[in-house]
């Protein structure tokens, strides 16, 4: 069996007086498609950020391709080709579209042909290469923010609910852009409340409670099973029709 | 892209409803040319703490020593070139001020550099305590300012070549003056070339806006921070030398006394932004100018008002940075 591209094991973490994360274990298999649900205030966001190095782990270890990044700086992770999408985009408001590619680009300039397949992928961001990210609509913000992670080849990519506040045409346009993401040997791992999303992204799912996992396995299992989506997640795939 | 012009036009409104105020054309067109080369000495002095407190968000209230100490650096290489100096031309004088120049850049960006390492990093998303530490810092030095060069005001000499006025029509102009506005652009030119131009601006754009973000792209924000706290330091130590060359005399509290006028223009720019910063300082040396010669005891007052006047139009500066 192949090694993961992210094993987490016993994390917790602390946020001030906070205990958030409280023993966190899953994995994420290499080149598909996890992700990662629960309530409000389950700890997902904060497990993304834990990953990131952005939160420091008090216990536990997280490993990316076999690199410990347990204690790691936030750059460190980075380079070694994790890209994080937050809840928030993290898009540089006063820079142009372009500038905001430009600097994810760690190599230098953004290579061309990778480009060329970004700018297929979300159209937008050519219309608007020039113009200040801050003056996008909230779905081109959120297509900026992924085209951005994903400008170079990355080895992980960690998105915090990229359908948050789009409209059903856009989120549609973000479906798409996964499905082709998915062709490449990224392996992703997507924080997500559209159950809808996730259903026809996913591949295998982490399912998370009060800082703790509290299921795993493979989404068109969970997405099968009504009892199970109630038990875990409060509503059934019906209740979201 | 959508420019924001509308702050721009301040500065020519300024200019031309003081216009009738003051009366007189040659009077007036003295006044603009002080008026607009304080505003490039504050700009000098102020650019660095703009991105201090953008970037680091660090409230620095010991940026006056910065500009005192690059004041004395000045003034001990130009007393020391005394002979260069009084030696007629162009070249024995830039002989003498370019290495002043350089030394008073280089003696506070030092300073900066030891500021960062030992007050300001233990204090890092503290304000409270920066605004303590700074404030001690800045009250420390200013101490050893005197230990080290002693307690007296020491007059500067100032090169022959920017002494003395020359004739516009009947306005006497400064020639200090135009040098100071020389200087000025030519360090806004630089600075924004480097912030838009290179990838080191770039990469000092987006920490302003998001250091977090920044820093998940693989970048090590904290030694942008230092580097950008070094260049902010080095560009007062600048202001402070082109400051004491125009008031012809240096003492440790010179950097204190501008302070407030500093945070004034920082604030009035929108914090983080230099654009911004360098539009505030003409506003407020033109203001300055003006009040202090139609109502001088009006002239600090005035710069409040401007300030409080700007952030009821624009309650986040004149040029906000999209702060995360």
């Amino acid at each position: 069996m192949p090694e993961p591209m992210l094993a987490i094991a016993g994390v917790n973490t602390h946020i001030g007086q906070y205990h958030i994360l409280q023993g966190v274990d899953f994995e994420v298999p290499r080149g598909g498609l996890t992700m990662l649900l629960g309530r409000n205030g389950a700890g997902k966001t904060t497990c993304l950020r834990t990953i990131m190095g952005l939160w420091r782990a008090s216990a536990g270890s997280i490993r990316v391709d076999g690199h410990d990044i347990t204690r790691a700086a936030t750059p460190d992770v980075a380079q070694l080709g994790v890209a994080y999408v937050p809840e928030n985009m993290g898009i540089f408001a006063g820079l142009t579209v372009e500038e905001n590619l430009r600097l994810a680009a760690r190599a230098g300039e953004p290579d061309a042909s990778r480009l060329e397949w970004i700018w297929r992928l979300f159209p937008a961001m050519k219309t608007f290469w020039h113009g200040l990210a801050g003056n996008l609509s909230g779905g081109q913000k959120q297509m900026l923010a992924i085209a951005r992670a994903i400008v170079e080849p990355r080895r992980l990519l960690l998105v915090d609910e990229p359908t948050k506040g789009l409209a059903p045409a856009i989120i549609a346009n973000m479906v798409e852009a996964f499905r082709e993401l998915k062709r490449t040997d990224t392996t992703m791992l997507v924080v997500e409340q559209n159950f809808h999303f996730a259903r026809s992204l996913g591949d295998t799912v982490a399912v998370m409670d009060s800082g703790r996992i509290v299921h795993t396995g493979r989404m068109d299992a969970l997405a099968a099973d009504a009892a199970l989506q109630t038990r875990l997640l409060g509503l059934s795939l019906d209740a979201h029709q | 892209m959508k420019k924001d012009w509308t702050p721009l036009a301040l500065v020519p409104v300024i200019a031309l409803v003081a216009l009738p105020l003051v009366g007189s054309a040659p009077t007036w067109v003295t006044l603009t040319v002080a008026g607009l080369a304080m505003g490039m000495m504050i700009f000098m002095m102020a650019s660095g703490l703009t991105l201090v407190f953008g970037l680091m968000d660090v409230l620095n209230f010991a940026h006056g020593v910065f500009i005192s100490v690059g004041a004395y650096g000045a003034a001990t290489v130009l007393t020391r070139m005394s002979r260069q100096m009084e030696a007629e031309g162009l070249a024995s004088d830039l002989s003498a001020m370019i290495p002043a120049v350089l030394a008073a850049i280089a003696l506070a960006a030092f300073l900066g550099w030891f500021f960062e390492r030992v007050l300001i990093r233990p204090v890092y998303g503290d304000h409270l305590k920066q605004i303590l530490i700074t404030m001690g810092g800045l009250i420390v030095f200013e101490q050893l300012i005197h230990v080290v060069w002693g307690p007296d005001i020491i007059p500067l000499p100032r090169p022959g070549t920017i002494t003395g006025s020359f004739i516009v029509g009947e306005a006497a102009i400064e020639r200090y003056r135009v040098a100071a506005v020389v200087v000025g652009l030519a360090v806004f030119a630089a600075m924004w070339l480097v912030l838009n131009r290179t990838r080191i601006g770039l990469l000092v754009r987006a920490g302003v806006e998001n250091p977090e973000m920044v820093e998940s792209l693989g970048y090590r924000i904290r030694r942008l921070f230092v580097g950008v706290f070094v260049a902010g330091s080095g560009l007062a130590g600048l202001g402070g030398a082109m400051w004491a060359m125009y008031q012809e005399q240096v003492n440790a509290q010179m950097g204190a006394q501008v302070l407030v006028m500093i945070f004034i223009v920082v604030i009035i720019g929108g914090l983080g932004s230099v654009g911004g910063c360098f539009l505030g300082a003409l506003l407020v040396g033109l203001l300055a100018n003006y009040t202090g010669y139609l109502a001088p005891k009006l002239a600090l007052g005035s710069n409040i008002l401007l300030m409080v006047l700007v952030l009821l139009w624009r309650p986040r500066g004149l040029y906000p940075i999209g702060k995360a």
